[in-house]
Order: C-alpha cells, then sequence, then structure tokens
C-alpha cells in the first residue's frame, strides 16, 4: 500500500517535468533534426540526406560565423567571470548580513527591463551623436564626436552587461555555503591572500564557476538581440543566419540545420571546457 | 463588504458582456507598421460595432513564413507586396482567391488593377486587391551629398562612412540597374542572374568600408539620417517623405535609373476565417478621408485613382519634390519573385555582411 503510494506520488512529481522536457524540448528537437536531413530539389520535392550539413561545410562563411560566435561567446563568459567574481565575493562574504539582500536586488534590477529595452539604452550612450560622445566633446576631451556602435566591443559589452547576472547568483549561493573557518584556517597556516584564493576557495567556489559559465555560454552563444542591434557591418552572429536562413531566405531545411549544428558545437565547447579544466558535471554542478 | 463584493462582480460580469455579448466577430490583420493606425480601426470598430480588429505588425518574408508554419491560418487577412505571392502560393499554398464581387475596384488607378492581374493571378484567378504602393530609391540629405543620383553613388568615397544600406534584395536590383543591366529580364536564366549579382556582390565587398552601418528597420534609419550621422542610404520612399516634414533637407531620390516600385496588396489567407469583415475592412480603408488617414500614418501612396491628391499636405510636397513626370513615368514595378531566387540573392549578401573590411 505505502509503496504504491510512493510510487504514485513519483509519477505525479515526474509527469509534469517528463511532459515540459519531452514537449518542449526534445519534441522540436526531433522535428528540427528532421527538416535539417530534408534537402530540397524543387517546388514541395524533397530528398533525404546530408546536403545541408555538407553545405554548410562547404560555405566557409557559415563555418565562420559559427567560429567568431564560439570565440566571442568564450570570450564573454571569461570577462564574465573575472567581473562577476568579485562581486560575488563580497555579496557572499564580506558585505554585512543586512545589506546582502540590497545587493542582491542591485544585480536583479537590470533584469525586470526587457533585453530590447537595454540594447537601445546602449545604443543612446554610445552613438555617435550620443550620450558619452558629445559628452565628451563638450568637456574637450575629444575635438570631434566619435563613434563607439558598431563593432565587436561595443557587442563583447552590451553581451556581459547582459549575461553577467547568470554568472553572479550561482557563484554567489557557493560562496555563501563556505565556512570563513576555512578562510581563517589557511591564513594560520601561512597561506598568503593568493594561496588561500588559489588553494581553497576557487576550488571551493568551483561548482559555481562552472555552472555560471555553462550558463553564460550557452545565453550568449544563443543571444540574438544585442549582437544584432549593437553590432556593425562587420558583426554576423550566428543566430542571425538561423533567423535569415528561416525568415528571409524561406529556407527552413537549412535554418534547422545550422540549428542542430549550433547544438552540436556549443555542447562541444562545454564538454571541451569541462575537460580541459578536469572537471566534470558530476563533482561540480551535480555536486550534493 | 458583501454589498462592495455585489457591486464589483456584477461590474465584473458586466464588463464581461459588454466584451462578448454581441458576438464580436474578430478581424486579424497581418500589416505593416503604419498601415493600419489606430484612429482608423476606431472609425471602423464604430461603423461596424460588431467586429474587433486585432493587428500584427510585420513584413513581407515574416508575413510568408508565419503564414507558411500555420498552413495559412492565424490570420484573416494579410498584406503582402504583390511580387511575393506567386511563388509563396506555389511552394506553400498559403492564400485563397479574392472574390472580386465583394470589393468595389472601380475606385482603383487603373494601372494598379493590371499589376495585380499580371503579378497576382494564378490559373484564372486573382488573389489580391492593390491597397498601397511606393518605391524603393535613395534617401539624401543634399545639403551635405549634393551629387548623389544613383545607386552606385553609395559607394562614392567622398561619403566615406556616411553611407547606410539596406542588405536586403532591392539593393541588388538597384545596382544591377545602375551598371546597366536589367536583373528583371534576367529573372528566369538563373544562371546569368547569379554571375550579375556575384559580380554585384563584389562591387558591395569593395565598397563596405564605405558603409557606416547596415540599417535594418525605419526607425534605425530615421535615427541615423536625422542625427545627421549618415548622409545618403538607400531607402524607402515613405519613410523619406517622414523625414521630410522633420527636415526639408532630407530627400528622396527615385535614382537616375528609376525608383524600384512596390504594391502592397490585401491577400485572404487560405484559413482566414473572417472573409466578410475583410471585405468590409478593404472596401472601408479605400474611402478618401481614411486613404489620407493611412497615408499620413504609413508615408505610402493609396492604390486609389487619386492617390497621389488624398496624401496630406506635407507628404504631397515631399512627393512632389522627389518625383517629376519623368520619374514617374521611369518607375521599375517589381515582378514576382520566381522560386529560388531569393536563395541565391542571399547567398551573395551572407557574403557581403561577412566580408570584412577597416
Amino acid at each position: 500500500m505505502g509503496r504504491s503510494a510512493d510510487r504514485l506520488s513519483l509519477v505525479l512529481l515526474f509527469t509534469p517535468f517528463a511532459l515540459w522536457i519531452g514537449l518542449l524540448i526534445v519534441l522540436p528537437q526531433l522535428g528540427i533534426g528532421y527538416v535539417s536531413l530534408r534537402e530540397k530539389v524543387g517546388v514541395n520535392e524533397f530528398t533525404f540526406g546530408f546536403g545541408n550539413y555538407a553545405a554548410f561545410f562547404e560555405e566557409p562563411i557559415y563555418r565562420n560565423t559559427l567560429l567568431r560566435t564560439a570565440w566571442i561567446s568564450i570570450l564573454v563568459t571569461a570577462l564574465a567571470l573575472i567581473m562577476g567574481f568579485p562581486v560575488a565575493y563580497y555579496i557572499a562574504k564580506i558585505a554585512k548580513e543586512r545589506s546582502r539582500a540590497g545587493l542582491f536586488l542591485m544585480c536583479l534590477i537590470p533584469l525586470w527591463v526587457s533585453d530590447l529595452v537595454r540594447a537601445y539604452g546602449w545604443i543612446l550612450l554610445l552613438r555617435e551623436t550620443g550620450v558619452i560622445s558629445t559628452t565628451l566633446v563638450s568637456l574637450g576631451i575629444i575635438s570631434g564626436p566619435v563613434e563607439m556602435l558598431y563593432n565587436d566591443v561595443t557587442v563583447i559589452i552590451g553581451l556581459v552587461y547582459t549575461v553577467i547576472l547568470f554568472m553572479i547568483v550561482p557563484l554567489v549561493s557557493t560562496l555563501q555555503g563556505m565556512d570563513d573557518a576555512l578562510l581563517e584556517a589557511g591564513y594560520n597556516l601561512g597561506g598568503s591572500r593568493l594561496t588561500v584564493f588559489r588553494r581553497i576557495i576557487v576550488p571551493y567556489a568551483m561548482p559555481g564557476i562552472v555552472a555560471g559559465c555553462i550558463i553564460t555560454f550557452m545565453l550568449t552563444a544563443g543571444s540574438y538581440l544585442t549582437p544584432i542591434l549593437l553590432g556593425g557591418k562587420n558583426s554576423s552572429w550566428f543566430t542571425e543566419q538561423i533567423y535569415t536562413q528561416f525568415i528571409t531566405r524561406y529556407n527552413w531545411e537549412m535554418g534547422s540545420t545550422f540549428g542542430v549544428l549550433l547544438l552540436i558545437f556549443t555542447s562541444l565547447v562545454v564538454w571541451l571546457g569541462l575537460r580541459l579544466t578536469g572537471q566534470s558535471l558530476a563533482t561540480t554542478v551535480a555536486k550534493e | 463588504m458583501n454589498k462592495k463584493m455585489n457591486a464589483f462582480v456584477s461590474g465584473v460580469v458586466a464588463l464581461g458582456f459588454s466584451a462578448h455579448g454581441a458576438q464580436a466577430e474578430t478581424l486579424r490583420l497581418l500589416t505593416w507598421g503604419g498601415y493600419a493606425p489606430d484612429s482608423v480601426i476606431e472609425l471602423f470598430e464604430e461603423k461596424y460595432p460588431d467586429i474587433d480588429v486585432e493587428v500584427t505588425f510585420s513584413n513581407n518574408e515574416e508575413m510568408v513564413a508565419k503564414l507558411r508554419a500555420t498552413g495559412g491560418s492565424g490570420y484573416d487577412l494579410a498584406q503582402p507586396s504583390v511580387s511575393r505571392i506567386k511563388a509563396a502560393q506555389a511552394e506553400y499554398g498559403i492564400y485563397k482567391p479574392m472574390d472580386l464581387s465583394q470589393v468595389d475596384t472601380s475606385v482603383f488607378q487603373p494601372n494598379m488593377m493590371e499589376a495585380m492581374e499580371k503579378y497576382a493571378e494564378i490559373d484564372g484567378e486573382i488573389y489580391s486587391i492593390p491597397h498601397v504602393w511606393g518605391t524603393q530609391g535613395l534617401v539624401v540629405d543634399i545639403s551635405k551629398a549634393p551629387e548623389v543620383e544613383g545607386w552606385t553613388d553609395l559607394c562614392d568615397p567622398q561619403y566615406k562612412g556616411r553611407v547606410s544600406m539596406r542588405l536586403k534584395r532591392a539593393l541588388l536590383l538597384g545596382f544591377a540597374f545602375d551598371t546597366g543591366k536589367d536583373p528583371f529580364a534576367a529573372y528566369d536564366d538563373f544562371e546569368a542572374y547569379e554571375a550579375m549579382i556575384d559580380e554585384i556582390g563584389e562591387t558591395l565587398i569593395d565598397c563596405k568600408d564605405n558603409v557606416k552601418t547596415y540599417w535594418t528597420g525605419g526607425d534605425d534609419l530615421s535615427a541615423l539620417l536625422l542625427s545627421g550621422e549618415i548622409v545618403v542610404s538607400d531607402a524607402w520612399d515613405s519613410t523619406a517623405f517622414k523625414l521630410y516634414k522633420e527636415n526639408p533637407d532630407i530627400r528622396f531620390i527615385p535614382t537616375r535609373t528609376g525608383a524600384l516600385a512596390w504594391i502592397d496588396t490585401f491577400t485572404l489567407p487560405k484559413r482566414g476565417e473572417a472573409d466578410d469583415a475583410a471585405y468590409k475592412w478593404i472596401n472601408f480603408v479605400n474611402q478618401p478621408e481614411i486613404v489620407t488617414m493611412i497615408s499620413e500614418s504609413s508615408g505610402a501612396v493609396s492604390a486609389v485613382k487619386g492617390g497621389v491628391e488624398l496624401m496630406p499636405e506635407g507628404a504631397r510636397e515631399a512627393v512632389a519634390a522627389a518625383f517629376d513626370e519623368e520619374a514617374l513615368d521611369n518607375l521599375k514595378f517589381m515582378p514576382s519573385v520566381p522560386p529560388g531566387l531569393e536563395d541565391l540573392e542571399g547567398r551573395v549578401l551572407d557574403r557581403v555582411k561577412a566580408a570584412t573590411s577597416e
């Protein structure tokens, strides 16, 4: 009796999750995978094969855009980690108990505004006739207006700003669990600040670092608005290619292929990152 | 407390009734920004109180993609350009034919209806009714770039860093005409067409240094021009006409080879559910005073007779400043895009976007 009740509660608890994963994630992915294997040979005529994938590897533009997207995403992740870690450490360890919630909230506030509005905020600040440029000119620091928009640096700034929160949150929650006694012990045993940081804090925070890096990397590689709005004539982004294939070129087959490739490629980068740093999901993100 | 609660509940119920009690029919409109301004919708709903109008703003490519995704349902009336009817219908079957007896076609300029018969006729049936037309050409701040006359002037090094473009097919067409070719004649010969646009792609890559940024929406372009950050770009005339009101130096240039003309239509999605309401809307917006209201908000010229005269004052002036008689005769109406052509063009445009410059 007790057993079947347990089982029932397990089924009931598991069903929403299974439905969510199955209907909203697995099924659409299978659909995308199916469409990506369809080759268009004429009006409403299709055959099956890997032609779309071959087309991707033959065309250097698509390859390079994917590599570029991955490279910038890694850079953004690294920057978000470097900038987010001190913030997270301050909130979790240095700030007083009472101000902690307030500080955390301040990090959250930008998220209450939509991506689009935040991107337009950057545009207003950085454009040639924007706030920063005109202020610098009126202060006499520069002689003529300067364009700070439409380049890769702007895209990186915008992306770091958008994703840094997803780095801070997991870091704060891991660091909060760290016993201060560990740090004191480290110093008592003669460790310098650097040693304590390297040997105690970083290993302890590793689950948070890995989780944060995976989330920010995936979010960045899959982002659309920020790179489109802030990017310039030379900055193509892979999600933009997917949009173009689906919408402007009516080529769902190629768009699906790109989608599958983006998923595989980003998963590969994450796997590689874990291998290179000697981590695994089991010992970091899923650590009890 | 109880009384208050009762009043509240009855209020909510009354509200519910007023919204649904009249058995309201919904007209779901898939259209361009500015084509269905709130003021027009209000007047329409006043005249037909049992019809609710819902508007979704979109563009040509998205309209076709949306209807394709749903097999032609989800909307009751769409407004794609006439060049996007035949191929989309052949490939995806997303439209249904028009019942011309429901529409007063005598109000249209004859050449507009002729264009429908030419470009939106499949198996003897007409799929579209003209709504507004306009052109694509160049928009220029004549106080800063007085010598711009044609598409290839976008690559003139004296405007380096002061040029914008929209990386879409019209750019390729414009450059083709300006280099003495006729892209429309090459529509049926894919090889010749590909060779031609490949060459234009090279030109565009070479002059990428000239470009400040590629614009993607009308608001983008307006901000760039009004702030003076750019002085010349390719553009829709409607955007240029709206800017003329803000700064009369910003003019639309139909170009020496003639502006590329488009007609946006009314077309019924295959599984639209409110055809009657759709026909009512079409006849409603062709009334002179409504025509003026829509021209005011869209900047485009109505397809009805005397469409230019019905434009609001400022815009009429801008049209007069842009088009003389010769320029009007020289309009290049964009024919139906054959299936597969956009794939070729897309490859060239991707190459231009991905090329690196300073």
